[in-house]
């Protein structure tokens, strides 16, 4: 176990504390869940709220003309049929997938450094997920009879397709979605009970009571959250994996140029934990310095996690690497033309973007100054994001709009409602973590008492 | 409410009540006072008076609607008639069905669709009695069973909501009633004055019918002048005969007996009168799907590139001077007497080294057996050159037939329309009946014919649609479409088709037929007594004093004598006129009655005139041409209503809902032009702006314009597309306006096309290789491309009983469009506009890709038809989540509309891409006629669906209840698709593969046969057959 060197939480230590040095159990309560109980309504939280739920309401705007009107509303055409709405699907899977690695890999490796982070980052990832799930339900042709892609039981002859990826995506992400919200609950079943218990007004406790499921605190119970929490762990374990090792094969079980590959599936799950952590960065960033949690989420964090994002972006740049090796080898002058297609043609300058954005500028992070700049970091994530959104739009734009036959090769221009919808989901998204910023505790306070004993008296 | 300056002829000519109602008042009042008018009695018996038909409007719903769509002037009028109380209508079934009349199983009329003076034989569905489809006629010799694009489209004409439905007086509507109430005092003023001051002006007609009647209406008022015009007219052709031969002919080519081909700038595949049966000829010649017995050799020389260009073995794109002085080249190198060199240039020096020599030894080589052709926008010289060398080739009556002109009344039309104007000029035309035609949109811009025609004290205008002309006249009166009434007319060589009906026409109106029996004072007649007693022989037709055609004084006598008394053919068999009749309308032509070929003699001095004609042209070596074509899918602009041809790419261009000015690149660039700059074009003071299209393949130095778009009044499809170039066409330059300017005026324009991309990329997509090879090592094209074996993992699959699959033969595809039409008209595919199609979502289900290969001033060209593949090994279906592709039994890739929701991951990946969605509801639901155009068998896509090409699926059912019955197999030709049915070429073979006496089982062994990306796997049902070209080896190396 480290040693605490020091209180300074942007100190230079060469291994900062995971948890700034003097926080009782009470004061680690008393902070947390301060947050949610007596919210002061700040101008940057209402500020940030009114945008955010302004963009959601484009997202709601932006809906009722598709269900209206027609997915003829965004840019799709033929031959790119996917194109926003698939890659910002794959973009706010990719995003979740922070969140379930950080709460269950980590938790089952034992990397107590993940504590402070992971509650966030879970409601990060259901956040993003119920993002991502709006649009493969949004953007096919007839949305309405979305519920064909279950199985039910039916007398219209509707039979699902079990060869499709698609309806493998299904059940991935239904899975994805229902474990990650359910593992999330567990966790904050504690929690729950502690601002059931310390909570004023009336409603606030009966709302709180009626979450926290009748949590005690007593051994018993403790011992049956564990057990849970750990199975949980463990089922979310593989799914970390197999979604968006599902999600790439919606890609790669295709036969067009740039989508039929192998690395696909360890390349995607690379690249969504890539963009996962950054968009942890990117939110924890501003929330430490706005809540002062600069004690709980410390240049500890922001350095693993940076590590960790160096790590990702060089697997997928290995996976760009692949892709031109295969291009070549192939000797398919389809999969070549798509390679040179990518690099040098109209839509170069997305694969270029995307180069400097996920390979280039992430390599600064090798340098110990810039893995401890709170604004570079928070810089770098953006990056990232942008970079793994164009990873998302190389890979299906530009393998779509130039394929095997030239004639039908045609560009592609995404419209403002593809806008719209894009915007209002990160709207829609920042307004679920606005509330849930507010009323539900940010950081597991259990889970840090737990951290603040650790600290004091090493492992048990 | 139209114009002030009409007000004073109000009275003679409107209902007298009515006028005298509104008389004293203005439009303005009107409208605002309208209430109270209504309430009045007085008005509503006038409204009923005056409207009696107008009123049976009410109770049709498709009337109804686009009554109130069209006419927003008379929203008032509407409201009155929609207080009325419906009268109760009765609904009575059939008592005793008529046998052969089977719900659900579609009949099939012969009949004919005449165009610019030529026919085209027909059979049309009909379901339940509404045509839906248009075929070609087996037996008739302008088709042989195929059709063209614009053929096709022509059932979306008899259905468009925008065609006119009621009698116009002044803009307002009227009725057929009133309008013969108010001729009737005309025409007893006009037989006063034998008919001085009326003049007629007519299309080309060739109806043995029609020709009859207006010589009859000539005999009742002697002094009454008849003109025609024709946009897109002959008269070079016309002018070219004469010229050779002292006298009018009618000029047939026989391609297939043709070895050797020399066009000069004659795009006889696609846009002269008679293509669909010259397509079918010349592809004969170069079939190499059975046995290869050799293939025919096109030379091309053209300014403007066309399809028969582009499938040209040679071709030589030059400058229209340089056209010409190739041709006299050509001439003088063959010996023609009379004949030598006019003028010089360097292109034409240059084709002097080798291209000239050895044409010439290639048509000296094959006497009789070749063929010259002159292309219709020629210059009347060339024509006759065209025919000089055809006889010094021995090629008149075996590859090139003379026969007495089609048309009725052959003259110079240019010289027609002119004198026309020339007499409103000096006040000598007192009523102007235009019967047929638009001239107010197509009459050459220097003859000013709007602000003439508006000096004439009647003006009379019966046309299909409300438009520019009909805006300008005091009467329109809506023709009936051919569908709808009857009328007769000729193909190229002279056969008669009698067009019969197959609906009562859709709204209230008549056929020309009967609006000239109104004008010769027999209002009562209907087309079907004119067109029989006609055929009956019974008119006494006495022979008048031929029809004074000023501008030609010759022209008269040129008529055929044929056309003086009796019909012209006889339709009886053994005497028995009905047994005749029936026969001609069952099998669509009448047996014998085409006209007898005749070997007219050279007129000594044709080259002198020929060579001073040449001279007059002006051929600057550095002046900016013009060439006028008509559009390959338009023509001069009369079916610029009709969404199918503004949607379906121009061959070329591939460009659609515009035309643009072509120029070669070359040419771009030294002026420093891009595609969609736009220009300001030019000529004699006359001026319009167009956007560039770079063109590979154009003749530098001039650029082409195509006819027929920014029509004004063509209604709501074709208002304002494109450019109306007719603004710089003058009665001098009708195809070639010599020395034009071009400025670059900085703007841009937006052109769309259906293909953005031109060039294979170096992948086996267009397989070509040419004659000599083929004959050197029959699997060459398999040598040269070797594909892998493809090796599965499973078991494959037998496929037993039928197994449909289709080739297509590139060598035969000439790109003329008539498959994609074809198919849309089969199967229900909507029209999405511009500017979907620039979102890249157009709906057509099969495609025609076009590819550029080498130089960019002279590439070859490829064309490659592009149905669904119908691969065993579906891409497509194994992405579908929910099942909504699946594949058939016998090999089918189907869809199931209802099941599909709509991923699009069927289309993503589809390496063919030819897969349609239907990204928004593109599907017209709610007007009402197009809801009987459509075909029953087919269901009609909503928003949100995947759709393509099912290889005709309705039609093997239906092929497969008839041998289920017969408890047999589908038999070979059974089952046809629509685009294999139409195309002229029959580059589409379609069939069961695993009867191997089928022709698409033989064509499928050619060693020629390949299947595009073969190497994926996808085991595609659709082949193709290598295309061939034969190039003469002396000018290609290897070949």
């Amino acid at each position: 176990m480290e040693r605490l060197q020091s209180p300074d939480v942007r100190g230079i230590a060469p291994n900062p504390p995971v948890l700034a040095k003097g926080y009782t159990y009470d004061a680690i309560t008393e902070k947390i869940s301060d947050l949610s109980l007596n919210p002061k309504l700040t101008r940057g939280w209402l500020g940030g709220f009114s945008i955010a739920i302004t963009l959601a309401g484009c997202m709601v705007v932006a809906i009722i003309h598709l269900l209206f009107t027609g997915v003829g509303i965004w840019g799709n055409n033929q031959p790119v049929g996917w194109a926003f709405d698939i890659i910002n699907f794959v973009w706010w899977i990719g995003i979740g997938h922070a969140g379930t690695l950080i709460s269950a890999i980590l938790l089952l490796l034992k990397q107590n450094w993940r504590t402070s982070i992971n509650r966030f980052a879970e409601a990060m990832t259901i956040f993003a997920v119920a993002c991502a799930g709006l649009y493969p339900l949004l953007h096919t042709g007839r949305p309405w009879l979305d519920y064909w892609l279950f199985p039910f039981p039916n007398s219209m002859g509707v039979q699902q397709q079990f060869r499709s990826p698609l309806l493998w995506d299904v059940f991935a992400i239904s899975t994805y979605a229902s474990v990650s919200a359910l593992y999330w609950f567990v966790g904050l079943i504690p929690d729950l009970a502690v601002l059931r218990d310390r909570a004023v007004k009336p409603v606030a406790r009966k709302i709180y009571a009626i979450l926290a499921l009748g949590w005690r605190g007593s051994a018993q119970h403790w011992r049956r959250y564990r057990i849970a929490y750990l199975v949980l762990a463990g089922l979310s374990t593989p799914l970390v994996l197999s979604v968006h090792t599902i999600v790439s094969f919606d890609f790669a079980e295709s036969l067009i140029p740039g989508w039929h590959t192998t690395i696909f599936p360890p390349y995607f799950v690379a690249g969504a934990i890539y963009s996962g952590f950054a968009m942890v960065l990117s939110l924890c960033i501003p929330l430490r310095k706005a809540y002062g949690l600069e004690g709980f989420i410390t240049a500890r964090h922001l350095n693993n996690m940076a590590k960790v994002m160096l790590a990702m972006g060089l697997v997928v740049g290995y996976g760009y690497a692949m892709e031109a090796f295969m291009a070549w080898y192939s000797g398919s002058p389809h999969e070549m033309g798509m390679f040179i297609n990518r690099t040098t043609g109209p839509m170069a300058w997305s694969y270029w973007a995307l180069i400097a954005c996920n390979i280039v500028i992430p390599q600064t992070l090798w340098l110990r100054r810039a893995r401890r700049s709170t604004l570079w970091l928070f810089i770098i994530s953006i990056v990232v994001n942008v970079g793994m959104w164009l990873e998302r739009f190389v890979i299906i734009v530009t393998s779509l709009y130039r394929d095997f036959i030239p004639s039908s090769w045609h560009t592609y221009v995404p419209t403002i409602w593809d806008f719209a919808m894009f915007f209002g989901t990160i709207g829609f998204f920042l307004t679920l973590f606005f509330l849930f910023i507010r009323y539900v505790p940010v950081i597991s306070i259990a889970e840090m008492r737990e951290l603040s004993h650790e600290v004091e008296h090493g492992h048990h | 409410m139209q114009n002030d300056n009409q007000t004073s002829n109000r009275k003679a000519l409107d209902n007298p009540s009515f006028t005298e109602h509104l008389a004293n008042k203005t439009g303005r009042q009107y409208w605002r006072g309208l209430e109270e008018i209504a309430e009045t009695t007085e008005f509503r018996e006038m409204v009923d008076r005056e409207f009696p038909e107008g009123a049976s409007e009410w109770l049709d719903p498709v009337g109804r609607r686009n009554f109130l769509k069209l006419m927003g002037a008379s929203l008032a009028l509407a409201g009155i008639g929609a207080c009325a109380k419906q009268p109760e209508e009765k609904i009575v079934p059939y008592v005793k069905q008529p046998e052969e009349f089977v719900p659900g199983k579609p009949s099939f009329f012969a009949t004919a669709m005449p165009l610019r003076g030529y026919a085209t034989g027909l059979l049309v569905e009909s379901h339940l009695g509404r045509p839906t489809k248009v075929e070609g006629n087996p037996d008739h010799p302008a088709s042989l069973g195929a059709t063209d694009a614009i053929t096709q489209a022509s059932i979306l004409g008899l259905y468009d909501p925008d065609r006119s439905q009621t009698v116009l007086s002044r803009s307002r509507i009227a009725s057929w009633d009133s309008f013969k109430t108010a001729i009737a005092a005309e025409v007893g003023a006009w037989k006063a004055a034998q008919g001085t001051g009326l003049h007629f002006l007519t299309e080309t007609i060739s109806s043995p019918t029609l020709a009859d009647q207006m010589r009859q209406l000539m005999a009742t008022y002697p002094n009454a002048v008849w003109h025609q015009y024709e946009p897109a007219g002959r008269d070079c052709v016309r002018e070219g005969a004469k010229m050779a031969f002292g006298q009018y002919v009618e000029t047939t080519y026989r391609f297939d007996k043709a070895e050797v081909i020399f066009s000069i700038d004659a795009d006889f595949l696609l846009t002269m009168p008679g293509s669909v049966r010259y397509s079918r000829d010349f592809s004969t010649m170069r079939r190499t799907a059975g046995e290869v017995k050799g293939m025919n050799r096109l030379y091309a020389l053209e300014s403007s590139p066309s399809v028969t260009g582009a499938v040209a073995d040679h071709r030589a794109a030059l400058a229209p001077a340089a056209v010409e002085q190739a041709a006299w080249a050509v001439g003088a190198a063959l010996g023609v007497p009379g004949v030598s060199a006019q003028g010089s240039s360097p292109a034409v020096d240059a084709l002097g080294k080798a291209w000239i020599p050895s044409l010439v030894k290639d048509l000296q080589a094959h006497r009789g057996r070749c063929v010259v052709v002159a292309g219709d926008e020629q210059s009347p010289a060339v024509h006759a050159l065209a025919h000089a060398m055809n006889a010094a080739l021995g090629n008149v009556g075996t590859t090139v037939v003379y026969t007495d002109p089609v048309e009725a009344n052959p003259t110079n039309q240019a010289a027609s329309l002119g004198a026309l104007m020339q007499q409103i000029d000096s006040g000598k035309v007192d009523t102007l009946v235009v019967l047929g035609g638009n001239p107010a949109f197509t009459a050459p811009a220097d003859l000013k014919f709007a602000e003439r025609y508006q000096k004439v004290r009647l003006r009379i205008h019966a046309g299909d649609y409300n438009d520019e002309t009909a805006y300008l006249s005091h009467w329109h009166l809506p023709l009936s479409h051919y569908l709808e009434n009857w009328s007769d007319a000729r193909a190229m060589d002279g056969t008669v088709s009698i067009v019969q009906p197959l609906v009562a026409p859709l709204w209230d109106s008549k056929s020309l037929h009967e609006v000239v029996s109104i004008l010769n004072g027999t209002p009562s007649a209907t087309a079907y007594d004119i067109v029989r007693a006609y055929w009956q022989g019974a008119k006494s037709a006495p022979a008048p004093a031929a029809a004074p055609t000023p501008g030609d004084s010759t022209a008269a006598h040129a008529a055929p004598a044929a056309m003086n008394a009796g019909p012209v053919a006889s339709i009886a068999v053994n005497g028995d006129f009905e047994r005749g009749w029936h026969q001609a309308l069952y099998r669509g032509i009448v047996a014998g009655s085409a006209l007898p070929p005749k070997s007219p003699t050279l007129n000594g001095g044709w080259a002198t005139a020929a060579a001073a004609l040449l001279a007059a042209t002006p051929a600057g070596a550095d002046a900016f041409d013009i060439v006028f074509r008509v559009d390959p899918m338009l023509l001069d602009g009369r079916f610029a209503n009709i969404g199918w041809l503004q949607e379906a790419p121009k061959p070329l261009t591939k460009l659609v809902w515009d035309n643009a000015l072509l120029v070669s690149p070359a040419t771009a660039k030294q002026r420093g032009w891009k595609t969609e700059d736009v220009v300001e074009v030019g000529y004699k003071n006359l001026t319009v702006k167009v956007p560039v299209w770079e063109m590979p393949g154009h003749a530098d130095g001039c650029g082409t314009l195509y006819l027929g778009h920014g029509r004004t009044r063509s209604g709501r499809v074709g208002n304002d597309v494109g450019v109306n170039v007719y603004a710089i066409r003058t009665s001098d330059a009708p195809w070639r306006a010599a020395a034009a300017t071009a400025n670059k005026t900085g703007d841009c324009y937006l052109l769309v096309t259906t293909q953005t991309h031109y060039s294979m990329e170096g992948r086996d997509i267009v397989r070509h290789g040419t004659l000599a090879e083929f004959m050197a090592n029959e699997k060459f094209m398999e040598e040269r491309h070797h594909e892998p074996e493809i090796v599965s993992l499973y078991k494959e699959h037998t496929y037993k009983g039928h197994a449909w699959g289709m080739a297509i033969d590139l060598t035969a595809c000439t790109a003329c469009n008539a498959c994609v039409v074809a198919c849309q008209s089969e199967n229900n595919i909507p029209v999405v506009g511009k500017e979907q199609v620039n979102n890249g979502r157009a709906m057509h289900w099969i495609r025609i890709d076009r590819y550029y290969e080498g130089d960019a001033a002279a590439p070859a060209q490829h064309f490659q038809p592009l149905p669904c593949m119908h691969c065993e090994k579906a891409p497509c279906e194994t992405v579908c989540p929910v099942g909504a592709t699946v594949h058939g039994e016998e090999g089918l890739n189907e869809m199931v509309y209802n099941r599909c929701i709509g991923t699009r991951y069927c289309s993503n990946n589809c390496p063919y891409k030819v897969r349609r969605f239907n990204y928004l509801l593109f599907s017209d639901l709610d007007t009402p006629s197009f809801k009987m155009m459509r075909n029953p068998d087919v269901t009609v896509r909503s928003r949100g669906v995947m759709e393509k090409c099912t290889y005709c699926v309705q039609r093997i059912n239906s092929a497969r209840i008839e041998a289920k019955k017969e408890g047999r197999m589908i038999r070979d030709g059974e089952v046809v698709t629509a685009c294999a049915q139409v195309c002229p070429t029959e580059a589409i073979t379609f069939g069961n593969i695993n009867d191997k006496d089928s022709r698409v089982a033989k064509a499928k062994k050619s060693p020629l046969n390949y299947a595009l990306l073969g190497d994926l796997g996808t085991a595609p049902r659709t082949t193709y057959l290598t295309k061939l070209r034969n190039p003469n080896p002396e000018l290609e190396k290897g070949a």
